[in-house]
């Protein structure tokens, strides 16, 4: 119940800052919240809108599938091979420091413009926290289980199937958490430079066109789509958490 | 071998390989120069004068977004902390925040602010922030209630006690937030100078690419990855040196 109204609260705050900003800057430089969301609702019930949506949540699924499979296997070959981890952790550490953006060049003149290019570009962005956390999660592991799962003469793809993924959920999932946001991202960026179509080049149309209500309206779709996404992924994390450790 | 000798072995055999490929037309020249090009151009590009105005307006703005995020995070983090039914309010705020999407709020800042420094700046800015509240907080949340009944003993107001005590003790795990406000502050700028600007390395690499001119286009991102992975790691090891003299 409190918990419900702090939430209200800060909801209400972040509105009444938004609209003292409208009052502040006018109607020239940002939409009212009151008008936004209108116009939100609008681009929602509008059938121009809908190709785009479904673009991106496409680009981005495909993106996020790659991310996680490709970094639960990275983490997990570096992880049970001791050496080659040691090896490879500072450069993923590396990777994920660095401005991947400035690679986009390079990714649009590796895939040309459209579909593939999206999705590498969410995938790149995803694949380095996954195999991070993934690397990680199995660093942490038990060695019982691992011992055990070779004392059986479990193959290493059994080994990451019945004994890695079942343990290492809970980690795998916070770096799935963090792929996630950061693979949306990196799709949207893909569209702001290679597409013709999805709410990335909407909004980069947006801004070249000067419409202020569209990049608002927009800004706040995606808002709410990626806090809406990550509180139930956070709630899958922590009761994933809770069941593996205890309260 | 050691597993660092393993690594610059594998990045040497990449770069050589890559240079094979492009030199027998495997990658064709319109996709990539050759790795020892991308060198010599880099050092034709750093030795005339004409990047220099983008390198360094980059680095400044990298530079002001990284001090203001760090700043600011800490001193919020400390307040915060003090005020407990705040912190809980602003939770799911943090909690949430790394899902969105900050280059989405950029168009709006254009708008907003004009075309100048300060919306990459703010972007840089409003990247780094949340990772430096939080770790500070996290920081804060470890201070041993010892230490802190000795300051009231000797006095300490609040203010004295985050500074001479608290703060100072929280110095690891802030840190932890300062370097991925380091490597934020780069992320946003660049990428905000990328997505649209009138300067700046992200600009030229932009404007490289839409000419098709890869004897600059390579280049400038080798250095900027070059710059941003070595600035990362120097606070890399940084932190493993105050963290070694700390468990003496």
């Amino acid at each position: 119940m409190i918990r419900a109204l702090r939430a209200a609260l800060l909801i209400a705050a972040i509105l009444a800052a938004w609209q003292l900003l409208f009052l502040y800057a006018g109607a020239n430089a940002l939409s009212s919240p009151l008008d936004t969301i209108a116009y939100a609702i609008e681009l929602l019930s509008s059938p121009r809108f809908y190709p785009h949506l479904l673009e991106t949540a496409r680009a981005f699924a495909v993106a996020l599938g790659i991310a996680i499979s490709c970094g639960i296997l990275i983490g997990f070959t570096l992880g049970l091979y001791r050496f080659a981890g040691d090896v490879a952790e500072p450069v993923l550490v590396a990777l994920y420091s660095i401005p991947k953006i400035t690679l986009y060049p390079i990714v649009l003149l590796a895939f040309g413009i459209g579909m593939p290019a999206k999705i590498a570009f969410g995938a790149i962005h995803g694949i380095v926290p996954v195999a991070i956390f993934a690397l990680g999660a199995v660093r942490n592991l038990n060695p019982v289980y691992l011992k055990a799962a070779r004392v059986m003469r479990m193959a290493p793809a059994r080994i990451a199937a019945r004994v890695l993924l079942p343990a290492a959920i809970p980690e795998i999932f916070t770096g799935i958490r963090i792929g996630f946001s950061l693979t949306l991202i990196g799709t949207l960026l893909g569209e702001m430079f290679a597409s013709q179509r999805g709410l990335g080049f909407l909004l980069i149309q947006a801004i070249g066109l000067h419409n202020i209500r569209l990049i608002m309206a927009l800004t706040l779709l995606l808002v709410v789509i990626a806090v809406a996404a990550s509180a139930a992924l956070l709630a899958v994390d922590r009761r994933l958490r809770r069941h593996m450790f205890g309260s | 071998m050691t597993p660092g000798r393993v690594r610059f072995a594998l990045a040497l055999a990449l770069v050589l390989l890559l240079e094979a490929l492009c030199r027998f037309g495997v990658i064709s020249r319109f996709a990539m120069i050759p790795p020892s090009e991308i060198v010599w151009h880099l050092g034709q590009i750093l030795a005339s004068a004409q990047m220099w105005p983008a390198i360094l307006k980059t680095l400044g703005n990298v530079v002001a977004a990284c001090i203001s995020s760090i700043v600011v995070g800490v001193l919020a983090g400390a307040l915060i902390h003090r005020w407990q039914a705040l912190r809980e309010t602003l939770d799911p705020l943090f909690a949430a925040y790394y899902a969105v999407p900050v280059y989405a709020f950029y168009p709006l800042f254009i708008v907003i602010f004009g075309l100048g420094d300060f919306p990459q700046i703010l972007i840089g800015f409003m990247l780094g922030l949340v990772a430096v509240v939080v770790n500070t907080l996290n920081g804060l949340d470890r201070v041993p209630r010892v230490l802190i009944k000795t300051a009231r003993i000797h006095r300490l107001g609040p203010v004295a006690t985050a500074r001479k005590v608290a703060l100072p003790y929280a110095a690891p795990y802030i840190f932890t937030g300062v370097k991925l406000a380091v490597a934020y502050s780069f992320i946003g700028v660049i990428g905000a100078e990328l997505i649209m600007s009138r300067t700046g390395l992200g600009y030229e690499i932009g404007y490289a690419y839409n000419n098709f001119d890869n004897a600059v286009m390579y280049p400038l991102i080798v250095f900027v990855l070059a710059v941003a992975a070595t600035v990362n790691t120097m606070f890399f090891l940084w932190e493993r040196k105050i963290l070694a003299r700390r468990r003496k």
